[in-house]
């Protein structure tokens, strides 16, 4: 099954308390931040911290990512080098804006697995999309590396670079949005949209994660534990969709026994688009705790 | 490692530790330790801070520890920093 990411908690990377807790809120994956939760003077303290929990804590089956400072700042190096030490699952590259961006971090990445006589390639990476220049080259920095597991937009510098602001519809994001989802399916990675902030506005929230579940993203960047469960639900698939994705893959074992080619349901053919999107439905369907296969067996 | 000066580290926020680290007139490790688990915790928040400088070499320092409910990682990564930060040295050691 493929891994999901429908929702990332950032966690402060010089905050000890959050660091110790993140996991008991059921994010899919927890976002250590080395870069701008951490102010300039702690960047030291920040990176032994993130680097003994990473060493210490058991995350269990929670993918552990770590926001790295960039490369053209003093922290960059550093950071990647403690970070792919500790056995990270994944590099997140803040502000990339060409491939040659991931590339530098790939061969740093690849030299010091290589001295820690680790697997060449087990570190991943993701890279977070945050200016004009990084969305018109979203494909490919999609494609620059097969250490690459997704591409996030981060919008507060996006929309800076664009001269505008953030509105409550997101309407100036509409194209990064969607450049960000067409240059990740492109290149077989996932998409991960930007935050949302205002905490105490659930209703704009909402009406965020639908419109970017729509838009095809796989998740989002979530800064508070409050926002987890509100985003796994509209993730979740109805009850309806989960019987009839069951339905299709029953047809699809069906054919596959009988030797046939063609799935057909109900007398109608279905396509290949419609037995994977069926496939996607079930893994969420039981990532979200809506369904067990292991009960279904036993029937 | 030498300190050139006081080494400090953390915070008083909770599940964090506070570490000063200075050069000891006297030989030996000094730890003056304040937690509200001290009875319970005490001697393996000590073991820790010990274990930590001693991996660096120190052997002659005061430290001063305020715990605020640490786990051991963090206590190792503020006594590390601190150990860093007062003897102006980053050549750190990652492995």
């Amino acid at each position: 099954m493929n891994r999901l990411r429908r929702t990332m908690l950032f966690v402060p990377g010089n905050s000890p308390g959050m660091i110790r807790d993140a996991h008991i809120y059921g994010s899919d994956s927890i976002m250590f931040d080395l870069e701008d939760s951490v102010a300039l003077g702690e960047k030291d303290a920040a990176r032994h911290l993130v680097y003994q929990a990473l060493k210490t804590i058991d995350y269990g089956t929670i993918e552990k990512v770590v926001r790295v400072n960039p490369l053209n700042t003093v922290y960059g190096q550093d950071d990647i080098e403690a970070m792919v030490q500790a056995k990270v699952n994944v590099i997140r590259l803040p502000k990339t804006e060409t491939p040659q961006d991931i590339l530098d971090t790939e061969e740093i990445i690849t030299s010091i697995e290589k001295k820690a006589d680790m697997e060449i390639g087990s570190t991943k990476m993701m890279a977070a999309i945050e200016s004009a220049l990084g969305v018109v080259n979203a494909y490919s920095i999609a494609i620059s590396s097969n250490r690459l597991v997704g591409i996030a937009l981060g919008a507060e510098d996006y929309t800076a670079s664009l001269k505008t602001t953030r509105s409550l519809d997101g309407v100036e994001l509409f194209f990064a949005r969607s450049q960000i989802v067409v240059a990740a399916r492109a290149a077989g990675i996932d998409a991960i949209d930007t935050v949302f902030s205002n905490l105490n506005d659930m209703e704009t929230f909402e009406k965020e994660i639908r419109l970017i579940k729509q838009l095809g993203f796989d998740g989002k960047s979530v800064i508070n534990p409050r926002q987890i469960d509100v985003v796994h639900k509209i993730f979740a698939p109805t009850e309806k969709e989960i019987e009839k994705a069951l339905r299709i893959l029953s047809a699809m074992k069906e054919a596959e026994e009988k030797g046939s080619g063609v799935v057909n349901l109900d007398g109608k053919m279905i396509d290949k688009p419609v037995l994977l999107r069926a496939q996607r439905m079930i893994e969420m369907a039981v990532a979200s705790g809506m369904y067990y296969p292991e009960d279904n067996e036993e029937e | 490692m030498d300190f050139l000066k006081k080494g400090l580290a953390g915070t008083l926020e909770s599940g964090d530790i506070f570490i000063e680290i200075e050069k000891s007139e006297l030989p030996g490790i000094h730890i003056d330790l304040q937690s509200k688990v001290k009875n319970q915790y005490g001697k393996q928040i000590l073991l820790v801070i010990t274990e930590t400088l001693k991996e660096y070499g120190i052997d002659n320092v005061n430290v001063k520890a305020i715990d605020q409910g640490s786990l051991d990682c963090t206590i190792r990564a503020r006594v590390t920093t601190a150990i860093y930060r007062g003897s102006g040295k980053n050549d750190y050691r990652w492995e």
